[in-house]
């Protein structure tokens, strides 16, 4: 019995880890992912870069993923087994792996570390983030111009900076068109519970909203959505199989490029910690094709796009108020990025207490 | 619908599957069977149930596949642990891993597809009651079969001779042995009742709740039926009551967020947790009735001496 336990266990444990290749020498590039990698949305959108990267360097370089990794404890142990498995760069693919990614660091000075999201750095740990925001700013314009209702429903995870941000972007590129658009916010806490999210749709819109937006993982409130006909928008991977009548853009995450430079200089032995922070007009995040909606709205919507793209418009620029009406920016005014990275409070218009 | 109607159909939707996992890891455990794999057998019966109904067409081909695929799963958890009298723990610990690995690997294929939906039947007469018709009798088969399976247990544990059997089994496996009833069939058919509503309520996940397969989607469903179980002290009126307060408590909670009434939600995200486990604690604080509803063999292997 014992040894049917232990080959169960290798089992599981092989089913874990799996070796994309097997060949010995070359470098291992090694990814954790929050989710599995075929969630639909984020874990996803990694894993394609994960592909690319294998594509685009393979002769050079093997890869190696460890999935459903939880943010927490087990994300030590996770990383930690990484490191020990010969990995000479690791991608740490969740912001919640951030305090675990650091701790390890320290432990392997000579194992290199990319943390998405996060914003703790160190000689060996550089961070990488998309502007997802300049996404969501677009999305709150088209939201404010197709919504009837002008209520938005907004499913979002966990109340951390990156997130707020989003809220704070999607609010107040509505606002630019409505200036009395409003949005429920829903915190699920949780990235992943297919059930729960669906649950969250349900009850928006039970609650009047008919825009759905998410900043959670799977595509299960877009289905919810397009069961009660109304419109929603996509997050991190083109989800437009589970709605195609309901999906009116998606952020598109395309971390493959980033992986393949960051890839590129380890191996070259010129890579060094930094924090990159790019957005539409470098490809990091695109929009998915804007279907379900008139023409007149796409316009704008490829025209704030291009906007963006040209750094003509950035979507933090004031005159903004803060939630309680006290004076954030002023006008002409833009927000840097440590505020934005650190973002902690709602802008005027969310009407929701921002949990602490 | 009214937002109160709207409510209460969400949370039976949400609350079905935590009830029937219960159901039937409340049979296996009144056997004294402790399985611990309740999830991997949801998971097994969400990705068959899915994958049948891709492939047949039919969401009750689909279910079908999913009580098999629950069952299927629990016995190879009988043959370990009452067979080969393995650690139940442990194996069902196994279980669990094994299932959401297994599910994922079979599931691949079917990833993004578009779900199809087990759609309601209304039952006639009763569905036109006003808001309990619209609510209990046009739900879809599955809830009926959840509804069917309280009443089935509670009738079979309490009130039929072959429950009572089972539970003595559960309390004292070697005095049900030496009356000559034959301990480990028992528990083989309790295991496999246990997998096949672990796998009821697996298919519940992939066609009714969110008609699609994401990997891992019972998301800790199977982890909270087991729960229930302990907290109702084995009871199988107290194991729907504590789903059905689970269910509601979770939803309520979204529309408490959604209204805005600004409490954190982290507070109310553990909110379904704290107060069903509170509510049972209460309503089983009677210790000599909890004990005697505690199955004093549950866990323990049998061996019997030839």
């Amino acid at each position: 019995m014992k040894k049917l336990l232990v080959a169960l266990a290798t089992t599981v444990a092989v089913l874990g880890i799996a070796p994309a290749a097997s060949a010995q020498e070359k470098a291992k590039i090694c990814f954790i992912y929050v989710g599995s990698k075929t969630d639909g949305g984020w874990t996803q959108a990694h894993d394609i870069g994960r592909q690319e990267l294998e594509k685009e360097l393979g002769d050079k370089i093997e890869t190696q993923f460890l999935e459903n990794v939880p943010e927490g404890p087990d994300a030590e142990r996770a990383i930690e087994r990484l490191a020990r498995s010969g990995c000479g760069l690791i991608f740490t693919t969740s912001f919640g792996f951030m305090d675990a990614t650091i701790k390890i660091a320290a432990k392997f000075p000579d194992v290199k570390f990319e943390h998405a999201t996060g914003y703790k750095t160190a000689p060996n740990v550089a961070t990488y983030n998309s502007r997802f925001y300049e996404g969501r700013y677009i999305q709150g314009q088209i939201a404010a111009k197709m919504s009837e209702k002008g209520v938005a429903g907004y499913i979002a995870s966990f109340p951390i900076p990156e997130v707020v941000m989003g809220i704070n972007a999607f609010v107040i590129g509505a606002r630019a068109v409505n200036p009395d658009f409003k949005i429920k916010v829903v915190w699920a806490n949780t990235w992943f519970d297919p059930g729960k999210e669906a649950d969250a749709a349900k009850a928006l819109i039970d609650q009047g909203v008919d825009i759905i937006t998410q900043h959670t993982d799977t595509t299960a409130p877009m289905q919810v959505a397009a069961e009660r006909g109304i419109k929603a928008f996509g997050q991190a991977s083109d989800m437009i199989a589970a709605g195609p009548q309901t999906q009116l853009t998606a952020i598109v995450d395309t971390w493959g490029a980033y992986y393949v430079k960051r890839t590129k200089a380890f191996l070259d032995g010129t890579w060094s910690t930094s924090s990159s922070w790019d957005g539409l007009k470098d490809g990091i995040l695109t929009m998915a094709p804007y279907t379900n909606m008139p023409d007149d709205v796409k316009a704008m919507a490829e025209e704030t796009e291009a906007k963006i793209k040209s750094g003509e418009l950035k979507p933090f620029t004031g005159p903004l108020n803060k939630q309680d009406g006290s004076p954030w920016l002023k006008e002409g005014e833009t927000a840097d990025d440590a505020t934005l990275l650190g973002m902690n409070f709602y802008v005027e218009g969310v009407d929701d207490k921002l949990p602490q | 619908m009214g937002i109160v109607e709207a409510i209460l159909f969400s949370v039976i939707t949400a609350a079905t599957p935590l009830v029937l996992a219960a159901l039937g890891e409340l049979v296996a455990e009144r056997s004294g069977v402790l399985n611990l794999g309740v999830e991997g057998m949801m998971i097994m019966g969400a990705v068959c149930a899915f994958a049948a109904t891709q492939l047949i067409g039919s969401p009750y081909a689909g279910i079908l596949a999913g009580i098999a695929a629950g069952a299927v799963f629990s016995l190879l958890f009988g043959f370990l642990t009452l067979t080969l009298v393995a650690n139940q723990v442990a194996t069902g610990l196994a279980l669990t891993l094994l299932g959401l690995g297994v599910s994922g690997m079979l599931g691949e294929s079917f990833l993004g597809m578009q779900g199809i939906k087990l759609q309601p039947i209304a039952i006639p007469l009763l569905s036109k009651i006003p808001v309990v018709g619209p609510l209990l009798f046009r739900q879809d088969a599955i809830f009926y079969a959840s509804v069917a399976i309280l009443v089935g247990v509670h009738l079979f544990l309490f009130k039929s001779r072959a429950g009572l059997k089972l539970r003595a089994v559960g309390d004292s496996h070697s005095s049900a042995h030496a009356l000559g009833v034959n301990v480990i069939r028992t528990r083989y058919l309790a295991v496999l009742f246990g997998g096949a509503c672990a796998g009821l309520a697996g298919a519940q996940l992939s066609l009714v709740y969110t008609p699609q397969w994401v990997e891992n989607m019972s998301a800790g469903r199977g982890w909270i039926a087991l729960a229930l179980v302990v907290f109702a002290s084995w009871r199988p009126w107290r194991v729907v009551a504590g789903g059905y307060l689970f269910g509601a408590v979770s939803i309520s909670q979204l529309h408490a967020q959604a209204f805005g009434i600004g409490i954190p939600s982290q507070f109310l995200t553990a909110l379904p947790y704290i107060a069903t486990i509170v509510v049972l604690i209460l309503i089983s604080h009677n210790r000599r009735m909890t004990l005697i509803n505690t199955p004093a063999s549950l866990g323990k292997p049998f061996v019997p001496d030839r």
